[in-house]
C-alpha cells in the first residue's frame, strides 16, 4: 500500500493547482463545466473525454488501492487505467450502446444480472458523487480522495461485499464491481485503449501481446520459458 | 405497407453454419434462393486480418462479433412463478451477429456426440428398464440414430478440416483416440494438433488413473489443407485468439469462407445483409408459409415471398420466430402440451484448476481454440451413471485456448480481490496453472422451457423470448460427482494445489458458461412431443425446416457444432433429393 497521504490525496491538490492550464477539450460536457477543479490532462497532448477533474481524482484515488504501485509490478494509477477508464466511459460502451435500457426496472435476483436503468458512464458519476457524499457526512467531510489508502480500502471492501453502508443513490456493490473490472480492463488490455502503459502488465505476467504465432515454437518450449519483449497492436500495424 | 419482392423458391433466414451449408448444398439446384442475414458482411482480409483482431478487448470483452442487446435480447427467470427480467447485456452465452455468425467466433470444437445421445430414451430404457429417469425428466429420441448421421458427421469434419485421432474405426478401437465414440468410417482428416504442457500433464494423470485420454477434435487446421469443396486452409498459428476472435489464417473453419464464397457463385442465391427478418407469414389456413417480412437497411419493411422458408438462425432465435410467427403450437407448461418452446436445454460446468510449482511452464498463450485434452470416460452412458444416481454425464477437458490476460488470470481461492497481495498472486500463477473442466449434459424437463415475455419488447417492437431455466438434481449430482473426478486427475498430477470450482446450484444468466443453447424446436417420432420431424421439417408447417441446436431434445456432455453442421448436411439432402421433388411432409403426421 503507499503512503498513508494517499496518491488521491497528492492528485486533488495537484489537480487544484493544475485547474487553469486545462485545455478546453477536457471539458465535453456543461455538466463538466460546472466543477471549478479539473485533473491535469493524462498525458503531454491529451485530455480526459468524461471524468471532470475531481472525478479523475476520485479514479485515481480508488485505482491505487484497486492496484497500487509496488514492488511486484505496475501500479494501475502510472499505467494509465484512469486515462482507460474515462475513454470508455465517453466511448459507446459507457454510452450504454450495447445495454438493452427498457423498463420496466424493479427487483431482481443477482442471476438476473444487471437490471439499473443506467448506462455505465451514468452509474459511475453517480456512485462517485454517492461515495463522495457518504465519506463528507461518515469521515469529518473529508471526501474520498481525502481519505487515507487504509481507509479507501476499507471503504471499497465494505462496498463490493454489499457490507452495511448504504449509498444514497446506486447499490454500491454494483458500482464498486464496475469499478473494478474497468480497472483490471484497463490494466490487462492493449496499451492502445489507454491503459498496461509500455506493456508494463505483460512483461510483469510474461505475456506476449498481440502478435505471437506459435505453430512453430510450441514443442520447442514446451515446459520452458519464452521470454519476448510483447508486442501490441500499434507495434504491430 | 411493406415493400412486396418477386417471389422466389426458398429463403434462408441466418447466415451462420447451418444457412451456409443449406445455400451451398442448393445453389446449384438452379432454384432462386435468398439469403438472409441481421448482421454485417464479412471476408477474412476485410474484418480479421492482424493485428487489429487480436484485440481482447474488442472482441472478447465488448462483443464487437455479437448480437446487440440493444436491440435483441430475451428474458430470463428461474421458475414459472417468478418475473422474467431482460438480459440487459451478454453473459451466459453469446449468439454471433454478421456473415457467419456464431461460426466466426467459435473456438473449433467439432465433436461427434456420443451415440447415447441420439437416443437417450431407448437405450436407459433398454440399460436401466422403463422407469429409470426420473418422472419430470424428458428424455426423447431424436428418430435418427449415430449410424445414419455418421456419413454427415463425416462430410463436416472433412469440410471443416477437423484435426483429431479415431478412436473407434468401423468398431475397432484405435490407441490414442476415443474409444467411446461411435464408429467412424475413416480417420480425420488432419492429425491433431501438437498440444500444450497442461495436455500432456492431463494425459499423464489420466493414464495413470486408468481413464482413456486423447485430444479432442479441433476444426483449426494442424497444417495447410484443401477440403473437398477446393477451399483453402491455412496452418493454425496456434496464436490463442480463437474464442471470439475471428481468424486470419482461415485455419479456423467459419462459413465465412468456407460457405459463402461457393454459394455465392451461382447466380441463383443472392445474398441480402443487414436484412433482419422480423415474421415467417403464414397464410390463412396458417399450415403454409408465404414467406417473410424483414428489415432492410433503410428501415423498411420488405416482404420476400418464397415456396420455402429454412429458418437457419440462432437457436433462440428460431424458437423466437416460430412463436411470434405462430408456426406449431406453442408449448404450456401447465398442461405439458404444445411443442415450439418445448425442452430448452443449456449445459452444466464446474471442475478444479491445477496450481503448480514455478518450474512447471504452460505457456498459455500458445494455444488454439479447440487445442485440449480429455477423456469421455464420464460421458453420456460411458459408464454405469445411474450407480451414481444420475442420467447423462460429461466431457472432461484440459483446454489450450490461449491465455489472454484481461479474462486469464487464474489464481487460488483465499487470493485478495485487489491490491499487492492480488497482484503477487496473478503474477506467480499465470504461466503455471492448468484447468480441468466438465461440460455436463442437461437433460429436458417440464418446467424448462421458451416462450413470448408478455412485457418486454425489441427494438422492433415484438415480444422478447422468454426463458425459464433452472437446474434440477440429476444434472446436480452429475456435476458435481464430475467435477470431483477433476479434482482427482490434478490430485494425480503433482501440484502445489488443487482447488475444486464447484458447480452451480442455480442457473445465473450473468457469467460466460457456454453458447451451447438447446432445443425449443426439437425433433422426433411424435407430433405430439417434437416441433420437426427427423428431417427439420416442421410438422404443422410443412414448407418450413428449422436447422440448428434448437433441433435437440436434449443436451448432452460436449460441444453442438459437430452435430448442428451434421444436421444440416442431413437435412440439406432430404430437401434436395426428396423435398424439393414433390414438396410435402416428409414424414406422415
Amino acid at each position: 500500500m503507499s503512503d498513508e497521504s494517499g496518491v488521491g490525496r497528492r492528485a486533488f491538490f495537484k489537480t487544484v493547482g493544475a485547474a487553469a492550464a486545462l485545455p478546453l477539450v477536457s471539458l465535453p460536457s456543461a455538466e463538466a463545466q460546472t466543477h471549478d477543479h479539473g485533473a491535469p490532462p493524462p498525458a503531454p497532448g491529451t485530455a480526459y473525454l468524461f471524468l471532470t477533474g475531481p472525478e479523475a481524482a476520485f479514479m485515481e484515488a480508488a485505482v491505487d488501492v484497486f492496484i497500487p504501485k509496488d514492488d511486484v509490478g505496475p501500479g494501475g494509477v502510472e499505467s494509465g487505467c484512469v486515462v482507460f477508464i474515462d475513454r470508455q466511459l465517453a466511448g459507446a460502451w459507457g454510452k450504454g450502446a450495447r445495454l438493452y435500457l427498457q423498463g420496466p426496472f424493479g427487483d431482481s435476483k443477482s442471476e438476473q444480472g444487471y437490471q439499473l436503468p443506467l448506462a455505465p458512464a451514468d452509474l459511475i458519476r453517480i456512485g462517485i458523487a454517492d461515495v463522495d457524499a457518504w465519506c463528507r457526512a461518515n469521515r469529518d467531510g473529508r471526501t474520498f480522495t481525502q481519505l487515507t489508502a487504509t481507509e479507501r480500502d476499507a471503504l471499497l471492501k465494505v462496498l463490493i461485499e454489499g457490507g452495511n453502508i448504504e449509498l444514497a443513490q446506486v447499490p454500491g456493490r454494483t458500482f464498486t464491481g464496475m469499478l473494478l473490472n474497468a480497472t483490471l480492463e484497463g490494466y490487462f488490455a492493449d496499451p492502445i485503449y489507454g491503459g498496461n502503459r509500455d506493456k508494463g502488465v505483460w512483461k510483469m505476467i510474461g505475456f506476449p501481446g498481440a502478435g505471437g504465432m506459435f505453430a512453430h515454437l510450441i514443442d520447442e518450449y514446451r515446459n520452458k520459458p519464452y521470454t519476448v519483449e510483447p508486442q501490441g497492436i500499434a507495434d504491430l500495424g | 405497407m411493406a415493400i412486396k419482392l418477386p417471389a422466389v423458391d426458398i429463403v434462408l433466414v441466418g447466415m451462420g453454419w447451418t444457412g451456409g451449408i443449406i445455400a451451398k448444398e442448393l445453389a446449384d439446384t438452379g432454384l432462386k434462393i435468398v439469403g438472409l442475414e441481421r448482421g454485417a458482411d464479412r471476408s477474412t482480409a476485410e474484418d480479421f486480418s492482424t493485428p487489429g483482431n487480436h484485440d481482447e478487448l474488442r472482441y472478447a470483452v465488448r462483443f464487437d462479433l455479437m448480437q446487440n442487446t440493444a436491440r435483441e435480447t430475451l428474458t430470463f427467470r428461474h421458475s414459472v412463478d417468478q418475473t422474467a427480467l431482460p438480459m440487459r447485456q451478454l453473459g451466459s452465452f453469446l449468439p454471433g451477429e454478421g456473415l457467419g455468425g456464431a461460426g466466426v467466433h467459435w473456438n473449433g470444437v467439432t465433436w461427434r456426440w456420443l451415440p447415447w445421445d441420439h437416443e437417450p430414451a431407448k437405450r436407459t430404457a433398454t440399460r436401466y428398464g422403463r422407469d429409470a429417469a426420473p418422472p419430470e425428466m424428458r428424455l426423447q429420441d431424436w428418430g435418427i440414430s449415430y449410424d445414419e448421421l455418421e456419413p454427415y458427421y463425416d462430410k463436416f469434419e472433412y469440410t471443416c478440416a477437423v484435426s483429431g485421432k479415431a478412436g473407434n474405426l468401423g468398431g475397432k478401437i484405435v490407441a490414442g483416440g476415443n474409444p467411446f465414440e461411435g464408429p467412424r468410417k475413416r480417420e480425420y482428416p488432419n492429425p491433431p494438433l501438437p498440444g500444450s504442457h497442461a495436455g500432456r500433464l492431463f494425459t499423464k494423470a489420466a493414464d495413470s488413473l486408468g481413464y482413456h485420454p486423447f485430444p479432442s477434435p479441433a476444426a483449426n487446421a494442424s497444417r495447410a489443407y484443401v477440403n473437398p469443396d477446393g477451399v483453402q486452409y491455412g496452418q493454425c498459428h496456434i496464436c490463442g485468439y480463437c474464442e471470439r476472435f475471428g481468424c486470419e489464417a482461415d485455419a479456423k473453419a467459419s462459413p465465412h469462407f468456407t460457405m459463402f464464397p461457393l454459394a455465392r457463385k451461382n447466380p441463383n442465391f443472392v445474398l441480402r445483409t443487414n436484412s433482419r427478418v422480423l415474421k415467417v407469414l403464414l397464410d390463412s389456413t396458417g399450415r403454409r408459409a408465404t414467406g417473410v417480412t424483414y428489415i432492410d437497411p433503410r428501415g423498411r419493411e420488405v416482404e420476400q415471398p418464397a415456396g420455402l422458408v429454412i429458418l437457419s438462425a440462432f437457436a433462440l432465435n428460431n424458437v423466437h420466430l416460430m412463436l411470434w410467427s405462430g408456426i406449431g403450437k406453442p408449448y404450456d407448461p401447465r398442461t405439458g402440451e404444445g411443442v415450439v418452446g418445448r425442452n430448452y436445454g443449456y449445459q452444466i460446468g464446474g471442475g478444479a484448476n491445477v496450481f503448480f510449482d514455478e518450474r512447471t511452464i504452460m505457456n498459455p498463450f500458445m494455444g488454439a481454440g479447440a487445442m485440449a485434452t480429455g477423456i469421455d470416460d464420464f460421458n453420456g452412458d460411458n459408464f454405469d451413471h445411474l450407480k451414481f444416481g444420475f442420467i447423462g454425464g460429461g466431457g472432461i477437458s484440459c483446454s489450450s485456448a490461449g491465455g489472454r490476460p484481461i479474462q486469464y488470470r487464474p489464481v487460488p481461492p483465499g487470493t485478495p480481490l485487489w491490491g499487492t497481495d492480488w497482484k503477487r498472486a496473478v503474477k506467480r500463477h499465470y504461466n503455471h496453472t492448468l484447468y480441468i473442466g466438465n461440460q455436463g449434459s442437461v437433460m429436458g424437463y417440464r418446467h424448462n422451457y421458451l416462450d413470448l415475455d408478455p412485457t418486454y419488447r425489441d427494438a422492433f417492437g415484438r415480444p422478447l423470448l422468454r426463458m425459464t431455466f433452472d437446474y434440477h438434481e440429476n444434472e446436480k449430482k452429475q456435476a458435481n460427482f464430475i467435477a470431483d473426478q477433476c479434482v482427482k486427475l490434478g490430485e494425480a498430477m503433482g501440484a502445489e494445489r488443487v482447488a475444486r470450482i464447484a458447480p452451480p446450484s442455480r442457473y445465473s444468466i450473468v457469467p460466460y458458461q457456454s453458447t451451447h443453447n438447446t432445443g425449443g424446436a426439437i425433433i422426433g417420432t411424435d407430433p405430439k412431443t417434437s416441433a420437426l420431424n427427423r428431417y427439420l421439417q416442421c410438422w404443422d408447417v410443412p414448407n418450413v425446416f428449422v436447422t440448428g441446436a434448437s433441433a435437440f431434445p436434449q443436451n448432452a456432455g460436449r460441444n453442438p457444432t459437430g452435430p448442428v453442421g451434421a444436421l444440416a448436411y442431413w437435412a440439406a439432402e432430404a430437401i434436395k433429393t426428396r423435398y424439393l421433388k414433390a414438396p410435402s411432409p416428409l414424414v406422415p403426421a
